[in-house]
């Protein structure tokens, strides 16, 4: 990949966050200060007009790095590079009911973006644009007089959509848009964004904990473990020869339809907590293939290893032999 | 039948309120054999819960069973008056649902919480009711047992919680557990961890299982049947495998082809056009009938009903044409 088909690049990411007691209660109780590295050190970069995921499990920290993509939160170190128009990035969360004003009719929640961004644009023209939109993601021009709760799940979703690309945007980050709709609702969603992906070109972002969902939406995945990537491949890869011992872990315990397995044995184990996470490579505790070194040293993505897709010891020795 | 522990026929639930009578669950009919596991499926207000809630006894008010029976290992429970029915919950049929924390109380030990549930329904004394607390524990998958006895909830994770609550349920050996959306706040290796634990229970014990959830994925791996509900009715019924890889019905197909593949690469998912109905706006017929491609006449006059396997369909039942 050259760097100017790049649309967004994260060298060294971290972000911290002070947890620790209140001040009083760490004098008194001889507390040390407690440091959460949310996210700690991530390298990605995303192709323009590609969707990139994010997958980890709780806590692993992919909400933390929209939040970061879209400025929400400042990085507490490393950097997020972005050669786009900083106007047009937009997001997607996952609550379509949290995201909507309540007291803001449709078309006004659609339109807000279209002021802020052309101030110019006259009112009838602001209506026909919106009512151009909320045909695009699948409602109809007279819902724009509506109230949010008027609607569904599934149309909230294809409103927080609208509103997005009343912005014309060209990066968009998802934060678990799916998560609470039906799948059947999901399906829609899901096949909304793809259309819309391939008639204009957008770059996704895009943060899920699911792997079917993931798997039929990006080019690429990025697998997180406790704040860091463990793994990133373009999908079929991923799928056909996962590197990591946790993404094996994932794929071997998600419920699969096609291929039902009772007897499928659970991985042991939870995830650490991230404010003391283990030395050495964080997935040791739970890893079937651990060694000594993965205790003491931290194994970090390197280009050379693999083409730099996998944190691993044990994944750098089996393909050194 | 002996072995039938819940047997729920023609069950009928209805709301009054201002704008009329809704009707929430409409003529359901399953059953549940000892050591089995029946899986309830079904999108937000389908009535898989609803279904839980009223073979639990907890309906809220207004709601109110309307039609049809109950019955638990033979016995008629829908009729019992409220204390009774408390007895039957608990000791007969064990609860748990998608947060743990409803069924726990933050204030009390979890090993004070089990030996109070334990005494409440046996005749065990306290010291006994103390081991038995602390063996459930253990079958439940909880390391070091014995220190966790002590702990307070929030000293738990999300799994081990949910753990907590299976313990919980167990405590008086129930007949049948209703387990609503057991796993849906839990990430997914852990989400293994409680529906390979289900599984385990079910089969050393032989309790009977519903285990109500709107993932498609953990009823392919845990149930041993389906009923598929829409609209407050059983859309379907059969073993899950069957269910799975040949739905009969088209709400079922077209449920299935929306759920994006781990093996398969499609460009676009199938998508069931329109959403389900409101409980005050269900269509005549089969509820499903103005999403259907191939709905006839009669699909859109009499409703298609099931107390077995299959699918309430006219088109399955007529082999094309209805």
């Amino acid at each position: 990949m050259t760097r100017t088909d790049a649309i967004l690049e994260a060298d060294a990411l971290e972000r911290r966050f002070d947890v620790s007691a209140p001040w009083l209660n760490r004098v008194l109780e001889r507390q040390p200060r407690r440091i959460l590295r949310a996210v700690d050190g991530v390298d990605f970069r995303i192709r323009r007009g590609r969707t990139l995921a994010l997958v980890g499990e709780s806590g692993c920290g992919k909400s933390t790095i929209a939040k970061l993509v879209t400025g929400l939160y400042p990085p507490s170190g490393g950097r997020i590079r972005f050669h786009g128009d900083r106007d047009r990035m937009q997001m997607i969360f996952q609550d379509p009911y949290a995201s909507l004003n309540p007291r803001w009719r449709v078309g006004r929640i659609v339109a807000e973006p279209i002021r802020t961004l052309r101030p110019e644009t006259g009112d009838a023209e602001v209506e026909a644009r919106v009512a151009d939109l909320l045909a695009t993601v699948g409602l109809s021009p007279g819902d724009a007089v509506k109230f949010p709760h008027a609607f569904s799940g599934g149309q909230r979703q294809r409103i927080s959509i609208a509103r997005a690309l009343a912005g014309e945007p060209e990066f968009l980050v998802c934060d678990e848009p799916t998560s609470a709709l039906d799948v059947s609702v999901q399906a829609q969603v899901l096949n909304l964004m793809k259309r819309l992906q391939r008639e204009f070109g957008l770059t996704y972002l895009f943060i899920s904990h699911d792997l079917s969902v993931v798997r039929h939406m990006a080019d690429e995945i990025a697998v997180m473990y406790l704040g860091r990537i463990v793994e990133i491949q373009p999908t079929a890869d991923l799928f056909a020869r996962p590197l990591h011992p946790y993404t094996r872990m994932l794929l071997e315990t998600i419920p699969d339809l096609e291929s039902p397995n009772r007897a499928r044995k659970p991985m042991g184990g939870e995830v650490p907590s991230p404010v003391a996470p283990p030395a050495g490579c964080s997935f040791h505790p739970r890893c079937p293939l651990a060694m000594d070194r993965c205790r003491s040293d931290r194994p970090t993505r390197r280009p050379e290893i693999l083409g730099g897709r996998v944190a691993c010891f044990a994944a750098e020795g089996a393909t050194a032999r | 039948m002996t072995d039938t522990v819940l047997d729920v026929r023609d069950l009928r639930v209805e709301f009054p309120t201002r704008r009329g009578l809704l009707t929430a669950l409409d003529d359901v009919s399953l059953s549940i054999r000892r050591g089995e596991i029946l899986g309830v499926v079904g999108e937000s207000g389908a009535g898989k819960s609803m279904t839980g809630l009223a073979i639990l006894g907890l309906l809220e008010p207004p709601g109110r069973i309307a039609g049809g029976e109950i019955h638990l290992s033979g016995d008629r429970i829908d009729t019992l008056p409220e204390r009774a029915m408390e007895a039957v919950r608990g000791r007969r049929i064990g609860a748990i649902f998608q947060d743990p924390l409803t069924s726990l109380n933050p204030l009390f030990r979890i090993g004070d919480q089990l030996v109070e549930t334990i005494r409440l329904h046996t005749a065990l004394s306290r010291d006994e009711a103390r081991a038995r607390a602390l063996s459930l524990l253990k079958e439940v998958g909880i390391p070091a047992a014995e220190d966790r006895m002590d702990s307070y909830p929030h000293q738990f994770s999300g799994g081990m919680r949910q753990r907590v609550v299976i313990a919980l349920a167990l405590c008086a050996e129930p007949e049948l557990i209703v387990a609503d959306e057991p796993t849906t706040a839990l990430d997914v290796s852990i989400q293994a961890q409680i529906t390979a634990l289900l599984r385990q229970l079910c089969t050393e014990r032989g309790t009977a299982v519903m285990l109500v959830t709107h993932d498609m994925g953990v009823i392919a791996e845990t149930a041993d049947r389906v009923a598929v509900m829409y609209a407050g009715r059983v859309a379907e019924m059969g073993p899950v495998d069957e269910v799975v890889r040949r739905p009969r019905h088209p709400y079922t197909a077209g449920l299935m082809g929306s759920i994006p593949s781990l093996r398969k690469d499609v460009e676009e998912l199938r998508m069931i056009p329109g959403s389900m109905p409101r409980l005050d706006a269900v269509p005549p017929g089969c509820a499903f009938n103005p999403r259907c491609g191939e709905a006839g006449p009669r699909c859109r006059r009499e409703v298609p009903r099931i107390a077995g396997p299959g699918a309430a369909c006219w088109l399955e039942r007529e082999g094309g044409t209805a």
